[in-house]
């Protein structure tokens, strides 16, 4: 039977239910001293004096670190970030100092006693301060930061950390001539990660130079290059050992926490030094989800297709640029949606402000920009009384369409939007967005919206896989993707055993991920893993087949092409009595004489992506990624009237994911993405007060959804159009429940409230306000 | 009354085992679990403030958040850990209804989700409850709740 397709148990589910998986924080090194850092008490101020003196006197501490003790710039994209604040602050909570000693007490003591003297600086508070003119600049020295990965455009003398700009067609002259054009202006929150398992990492410098790290990121092998980078050392002196991560979301893709125990260690003589963050850092010290404004024009004809687009995207970056020009690449490339719009302009701002800096999350800019565009389409069907699903089915892009950036699309690299929303009709019993009435007081609602995403990557971006053949003739996969709750895993393990033709059961993968033995895997992020690392495997495997078939042709003294396997044996095609067992040949191939031949088996095998490239300056041309997930997702909610609460009763997406390896998995990440985007779309956002205080720092403050509050039932269907140049031609799925399911929230709670709801969270408060308002204005 | 300065020498039972410890006075019972000296990793650290449940174990039956109760004052106390659950129900309904993917929070809701199918009374209500002490980033919830139902009826039949 084949595996694929199958809904398989988890490789790591029994550990994970009896206490005995194993998470970074959970295997210390005895004696391991720690690291405790002092955040900022201002979001925006100039540093005059820091005192180290009462905090060097506990007893128990070994070392403090100040800004002035590391004198580099770090980040992903545009150098901008230093480790330890210098000579000025930018966010509430930016690392400002840093204190060693032998257990977390004595650290957290002597942290609590260094003391800092500010000069407050004009707090930068929102997008529209930074881009004021007079603006207070966040970065002086913007002109002088070092650019780490071309492409990004660093404005000079402003807060304007890059722009990425899309041009097709000719915008203007469509524009004037259409019939019907909507303009719509969304603004979002910035929002946290949140994942369960706060960010750690340890660090220990050997006597023999060798660095190891462990870290609970999603990107060792970057982690491996930057350090190396910032402190001169060899990539292969650094280790980066990272077990099994309490989820990540894309907030433990950069690296962040491993540059701070680095330094530790290295202020200790190599000490082993762990810094665990508390939530409350973990909040508002670690990287958030970027907040995001956007005004949204589209232009259509009278019977709805839509003709061109002007769209603007200031995104808030927070204090340090981190990826966001890489996200707002992401976001141009992709700013139509899922839909064929042939003349277009749409210009991408990363924004600086006194905010805590922001990196990846969960979509990769996919989800707010979706918000923005699916508001759109939701207004224009109303103006011209389409049926919105309706409306997407007819302006879905189709195999021939170029995207934005003008990249050519096929049915193997897009998908079937359309499919999916003929779907999406019969699993929520569409009957238009037409609210119906349940009582007096209540009215029940559905909206839809739809996305598509690609996995932007760097057209370099590699993977590997390496097999061993143990005696019995099972086998032992190693890959550089991480597991933090996708089952990328148990994927890659599904992969090789269907390969192989063996059981699940005979492939043994560690849970780890060791830099210095698995292969290079680019980041565990973009739901890349099933694509990248699935091609590895597919790779090595295939290696090891030619080899047990080499050896077994060499014993049984026939050709390799005469060979076939199955049930772990290797036979002739037209006589299988003629047989070798892989065991037989795994660890070498013994004669009755005694003599051998042979040697352990091992497949290797690798992936880089191909045919990709960096989008052009001027008009953004270029292949941002392999290929588009598309997907269609609906929210059926119940609006109390009185108290503008209101009940998500149904959640629903229908994804086009190429093939599906993992039912049970696949729905499961695709439930879950819905319920995070719908704690995003209702609940989800961090408040800073007028002088930038980051307000959001705790659970109680910073709300996730819980039990009791998620929709009343989930519905989840997969269409499937072969990805052809992927494993089995899945396609990637891991973060795109989150993607719409906040913009059909929005747009079924602005039918049932009749007002649109363009700003999150969808509060009960925020629903009154915006009705108060369109009141207000209906009156004046 | 005994003073409470300085290490503190105590025995406590855990999983059914007496353990000897060495704790401080403010020391939490999540710290003194997940010491050194005892081990007991499943229960995660996820806010130590009361706010996430990862760190739910069980005292006398009862889920408490670890990181909101001090060793001292548990001394005594039947204290249940996951790494006590043996065979549980619970543990293999995880399992089969996908009620977790990082297998953070797992620790917490399997306690929680235990603790609630021994009591005489988990209909719906009590069931929504109990389960909101503790965060899930992951799952839609559904699983979890589903998974904690279908134990609760079990047990019930
Ligand atoms: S760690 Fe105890 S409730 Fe979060
Ligand atoms: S499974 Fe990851 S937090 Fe629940």
């Amino acid at each position: 039977m084949s595996v694929i397709g199958t809904s398989v148990t988890r490789k790591e589910a029994p550990n994970k239910v009896t206490g005995r998986a194993r998470y970074t924080d959970d295997v210390n090194v005895p004696g391991t001293w720690h690291a405790v850092m002092v955040p900022s008490q201002q979001a925006h101020a100039r540093i005059m004096a820091i005192n180290t003196e009462s905090a060097q006197n506990v007893a128990g501490v070994k070392a403090v670190l100040t800004g002035c003790d590391v004198a580099i710039l770090t980040g992903d994209v545009i150098e901008d970030r230093p480790p330890l604040a210098h000579e000025k602050v930018r966010y509430w909570g930016e690392p400002v100092a840093l204190v060693v000693a032998h257990d977390e007490a004595s650290a957290r003591r002597a942290a609590g006693l260094i003391e800092v003297r500010y000069q407050p600086l004009k707090v930068v508070n929102s997008i529209q301060e930074a881009l004021a003119a007079n603006a207070p600049l966040i970065h002086e020295r913007i002109s002088e930061y070092q650019v780490a990965t071309p492409p990004a455009y660093p404005k000079r003398a402003s807060n304007l950390a890059d722009e990425a700009n899309v041009v097709k067609g000719d915008v203007d002259m469509v524009w004037e001539q259409s019939a019907i054009r909507v303009q719509v202006r969304v603004k979002l929150p910035q929002v946290d990660h949140a994942a369960m398992e706060p960010r750690v990492a340890k660090a220990e410098i050997l006597a023999d130079g060798r660095v190891l790290i462990h870290s609970n990121t999603q990107a060792p092998y970057e982690v491996q290059k930057l350090l190396a980078k910032y402190f001169h050392l060899d990539p292969g002196q650094i280790i980066v050992q990272v077990p099994l991560i309490g989820g990540a979301f894309g907030g433990k893709a950069t690296v962040h926490l491993e540059i701070l125990a680095y330094l530790a260690s290295k202020a200790v003589g190599g000490h082993a030094v762990k810094i665990a963050n508390t939530r409350e850092a973990d909040l508002a010290s670690s990287p958030v989800g970027m907040g995001l404004e956007a005004d949204i024009g589209l232009a259509a004809t009278k019977d709805g297709r839509l003709m061109a687009a002007k769209m603007r995207y200031f995104m808030d970056i927070g204090a340090y640029a981190d990826s966001a020009p890489r996200i707002a690449r992401a976001i141009a490339a992709q700013c139509t949606g899922p839909y064929k719009i042939e003349h277009l302009h749409a210009d991408v701002y990363c924004v600086y402000t006194n905010h805590t800096y922001t990196t990846a999350f969960r979509g990769f800019g996919h989800m707010p920009m979706t918000f923005a565009i699916e508001r759109a389409m939701d207004e224009l069907a109303r103006t011209l009384h389409i049926d919105p699903l309706e409306l997407r089915e007819r302006n879905a892009l189709a195999p021939g369409d170029t995207t934005p950036t003008q990249a050519r699309l096929t049915r193997s690299n897009l998908g079937d939007l359309p499919l999916a929303i003929d779907h999406m009709r019969t699993l929520i019993h569409w009957n238009g967005p037409t609210p119906r009435v349940v009582d007096d007081r209540h009215i029940r609602a559905t909206g839809v919206a739809a996305f598509w995403k690609t996995s932007s990557s760097p057209p370099n971006a590699i993977s590997g896989a390496i097999v061993t053949m143990n005696g019995d003739g099972s086998v032992n996969l190693s890959i550089g993707a991480v597991e933090f709750g996708a089952a990328s895993k148990t994927t890659a393990a599904q992969i090789l055993a269907e390969q192989l033709r063996i059981p699940l059961e005979r492939v043994f993968i560690r849970e780890e991920v060791n830099t210095h033995v698995d292969p290079e895997h680019w980041k565990t992020v973009a739901s890349l893993s099933t694509y990248m690392v699935g091609r590895a495997v597919l790779d090595a495997a295939n290696d090891l087949i030619r080899q047990l078939k080499d050896l077994a042709a060499t014993v049984l003294r026939c050709s390799a092409d005469d060979l076939d396997y199955g049930n772990e044996k290797l036979f002739v095609r037209d006589d299988p009595s003629i047989q070798l067992k892989f065991s037989d040949l795994a660890l070498g191939y013994k004669y009755q004489e005694g003599d051998s031949i042979g040697g352990q088996l091992m497949g290797r095998g690798h992936f880089m992506i191909r045919h990709l490239n960096l989008l052009d300056q001027e008009t953004g041309q270029g292949r941002p990624g392999p290929a588009w997930t598309v997907g269609v997702q609906a929210v059926e909610v119940e609006y109390d009237r009185m108290t503008h609460q209101y009940q998500i009763l149904t959640a629903a997406s229908v994804i086009d994911a190429g093939r599906v390896i993992n039912p049970a998995a696949a729905v499961g990440q695709v439930m879950g993405g819905m319920n995070m985007g719908l704690g995003v779309a209702s609940r989800e956002v961090i408040h800073y007060d007028a002088q930038g205080q980051f307000l959001s720092n705790q659970f109680r403050t910073y709300r996730l959804m819980r039990v009791g509050e998620q929709p009343q039932e989930y519905r989840v269907e997969f269409v499937e159009t072969p990805q052809v140049d992927s494993p089995f031609g899945a396609r990637p799925l891991g973060e795109h429940g989150v993607l719409a399911i906040g913009a059909a929230l929005a747009n079924a709670l602005s039918s049932a409230a009749e007002v649109p709801l363009n700003t999150l969270p969808l509060t009960p408060e925020a629903i009154w306000q915006a009705r108060r308002r369109r009141l207000h204005y209906d009156t004046v | 009354m005994r003073s409470l300065t300085g290490p503190q020498a105590m025995t406590l039972t855990i999983n059914g085992d007496a353990r000897q410890v060495v704790v401080y006075p403010g020391e939490t019972l999540l710290y003194t679990l997940r010491g050194d000296a005892l081990g007991l990793t499943g229960a995660k650290p996820g806010c130590e403030n009361g706010d996430c449940g990862a760190c739910t174990v069980l005292i006398e039956q009862m889920p408490v958040k670890s990181c909101m109760v001090l060793t001292v004052e548990v001394e005594g106390s039947d204290i249940t850990t996951v790494e006590g659950l043996q065979h549980a129900p619970i543990q293999q309904a995880f399992i089969d209804h996908g009620a977790f993917q990082c297998g953070y929070c797992t620790s917490g809701f399997l306690m929680v989700g235990h603790a609630l199918s021994q009591q005489p009374d988990h209909d719906q209500g009590r069931l929504v409850e109990w389960l909101r002490s503790n965060i899930c980033r992951c799952t839609s919830y559904q699983e979890i709740t589903d998974a904690v139902r279908a134990v609760c009826s079990e047990i019930e039949s």
